[in-house]
């Protein structure tokens, strides 16, 4: 009981000391300390987004005899439009939304489960494991997809092999399954890297909790369910955002399938469709539009999963 | 109650990227159900062999021939002609893969330091000092966390064609500086790591804003700004979007664009050597991993806790 006394709070936000000072000194200071960060940071990420929004209004267009110049001109809302009255767009959208209704719950699921194992009284040599599942992160998402298309490559796997030996048709490419293919990568390549973090929260929970419930008789199952899992909450935020985030701009796995998988075209997801648009057609409004577009999906989606998230907890 | 309640100063400390210390036998006085056991251990099993097949079977590769390659069992080793693998890659194209490697360990070691330096620091004065612009800096911050950071990399690429940064090693070393992600640790582990009364010693004894920022906090949050340096270093490290939209020319690519350039090019005939080039620019990333753990975890959790 003591212990919980004595722990440390974990966020003193104490911002004082300086305040009242406000001295010319302290202002040079800590412009000092901000200063690079911010100007690169308006170079980087504010230029482009402003960049964005104002080219998604305009378009590159040729006179109509084809000769001269092409000219960039007004068109309101027309790359919007043209966005959401595309088939591919809709398509594009649909497969990443499809992704990660499916995957990412499934690797969220199999991430806390393996945490919550790896926290729980029966598990073993927590560090080797611990490792293990960790290691896929260390291999870059690119070469990740290109090792795992080599896996599924119809002449070259070892899993196609196998269902040959067993007179099973296996196709890892088709149009029905690449999807899944690929969000199979991303689950291998994920799943470690969540668990971690649920199971640094796990870790950072009171053992006391714990050992109360058990004294009141509650199972191991139960204390993981009714104890643990709320605990972790922010934990669960934090992945889940992180997933979104990385769904809606999924291109690796796709790009490096697109090369042994006929199923996969050049607009496949919502990143290549904005990347084909800008630089195969050079019709920038447009990939500008899209991108705008996804940055809003991602937006809502992260406050609702937030807000579900959250919720869930009263 | 202190001999059966064992103190664990740090296990509930999470913000300071100091290793836990490891747990004495937790539950310890539980008696785990034999069954329990077992399953527990058959389901972590099954799982590690999910995620070590494809290492497996590139440990397995690496040492065959392109023939080899799929003559045999993908699982099970043939001839081993991993020297001349090796050789093979090491050799193509003028040596162009070790040009790639150490572009791949430019960009992610300046780019990486920088990273760290300015994202620390601005971590730190917002965790510090009470200026105007603060809440806003940080919005935008997080902000700047939550964004899909590919949907800005086409309007970059326009951004800096008109400066004449594309195609240099610019175009991959500016973005890749901003890492605001670095502030927000920053900002955690300076708000748990430098006390306002060491700041009020130091101005006492004199020393600058910037003096005690540089000489007593640094120095405190050491061990914070080798965990934000290795985020840092591996997420530039595995960015393939930006320098596939930003770079044009091969002997300024990184090794993963390199590696997806050979894979997109050689087909059936070269596999071995995009496997071969697979596992060498993984081994380092690997050693890091292993060996710094520690900082990893320390990392991860300050994400996981304070969010």
């Amino acid at each position: 009981m003591t212990t919980t006394a004595v722990r440390p709070r974990v966020a003193p936000q104490v911002v004082r000391g300086a305040t009242r000072r406000g001295t010319r000194r302290v202002r040079g200071a800590i412009l000092t300390l901000i200063a690079p960060f911010v100007l690169l940071f308006l170079f980087v990420y504010v230029t482009p987004i402003v960049y964005s929004v104002v080219q998604s209004f305009f378009s590159l267009q040729t006179s109509s005899l084809g000769f001269g110049e092409p000219s960039t001109v007004f068109v309101g809302l027309d790359n919007y439009t043209k966005a959401i009255e595309s088939g591919a767009f809709w398509s594009a959208l649909g497969r990443i939304f499809a992704f990660g209704f499916v995957q990412v719950p499934v690797m969220l699921g199999i991430a806390l489960g393996l945490a919550l194992l790896l926290d729980s009284a029966a598990a073993r040599w927590v560090s080797l494991y611990r490792i293990l599942y960790f290691l896929p992160y260390a291999i870059p998402g690119v070469i990740a997809a290109v090792l795992w298309a080599y896996l599924y490559s119809p002449t070259l796997s070892p899993f196609v092999a196998l269902g040959d030996s067993l007179g099973a048709d296996v196709d890892f490419l088709g149009p029905r399954v690449v999807l899944w293919s690929m969000a199979n990568i991303t689950t291998w390549a994920f799943t470690g890297y969540n668990m971690l973090i649920m199971l640094s929260a796990l870790q950072a929970i009171p053992r006391e909790q714990f050992e109360a419930a058990r004294i009141d008789g509650a199972s191991e199952w139960r204390i993981a369910r009714v104890i643990k899992t709320p605990q972790i909450r922010p934990a669960l935020v934090l992945t889940g955002i992180n997933s979104i985030i990385g769904t809606i701009q999924l291109f690796n796995e796709p790009q490096v399938m697109r090369v042994i998988s006929d199923a996969v075209n050049s607009e496949y997801v919502p990143t290549m469709l904005a990347m084909g648009a800008a630089f195969v057609k050079n019709d920038f409004g447009y990939a500008a539009a899209v991108s705008v577009l996804l940055a809003l999906v991602a937006g809502v989606l992260s406050v609702l999963y937030y807000t579900l998230a959250m919720r869930r907890s009263q | 109650m202190t001999a059966t309640t064992p103190v664990r100063p740090d296990a509930t400390r999470v913000d300071a990227p100091r290793e836990r210390r490891r747990r004495p036998r937790r539950d310890g006085e539980l008696q785990v159900d034999p069954r329990t056991a077992w399953a527990t251990l058959g389901v972590l099993t099954l799982a590690a062999v999910y995620f070590l097949i494809p290492v497996w079977w590139l440990l397995v590769s690496v040492t065959k021939s392109n023939a080899t390659l799929f003559s045999t069992n993908g699982f099970a080793f043939g001839d081993i002609d991993l020297a001349a693998n090796v050789t093979d890659v090491l050799t193509r194209q003028d040596g162009l893969f070790g040009r790639w490697l150490l572009n791949s360990i430019m960009y992610a070691g300046v780019g990486g330091v920088l990273a760290t330096l300015l994202g620390v620091s601005c971590g730190y004065a917002l965790a510090k000092y009470q200026f105007r612009g603060r809440g806003i800096l940080f919005g935008g911050i997080i902000a700047g966390v939550l964004i899909p950071s590919a949907l800005l990399t086409v309007p970059l690429y326009l951004v800096f064609a008109k400066l004449g940064l594309v195609n240099t090693v610019w175009a991959v070393l500016i973005p890749a500086v901003v890492n605001p992600f670095a502030v927000y640790l920053g900002r955690i582990y300076a708000a748990a790591s430098m006390p306002d009364e060491l700041m009020e010693a130091g101005r006492l004894d004199g020393a600058g804003e910037l003096r005690i920022y540089w000489t007593i906090a640094l120095r405190l949050m050491s061990p914070a700004l080798v965990t934000v340096l290795l985020f840092s270093f591996v997420s530039i490290w595995n960015n393939f979007f930006l320098p596939l939209i930003m770079l044009s020319d091969q002997d300024l690519y990184p090794v993963t664009l390199g590696i997806y350039n050979w894979y997109t090019q050689t087909r059936e005939a070269n596999y071995n050597v995009v496997i071969t080039g697979s596992l060498l620019s993984v081994i380092p990333l690997v050693v890091a991993f292993l060996s710094l753990q520690r900082f990893w975890r320390s990392g991860l959790t300050a994400g996981a806790v304070k969010s």
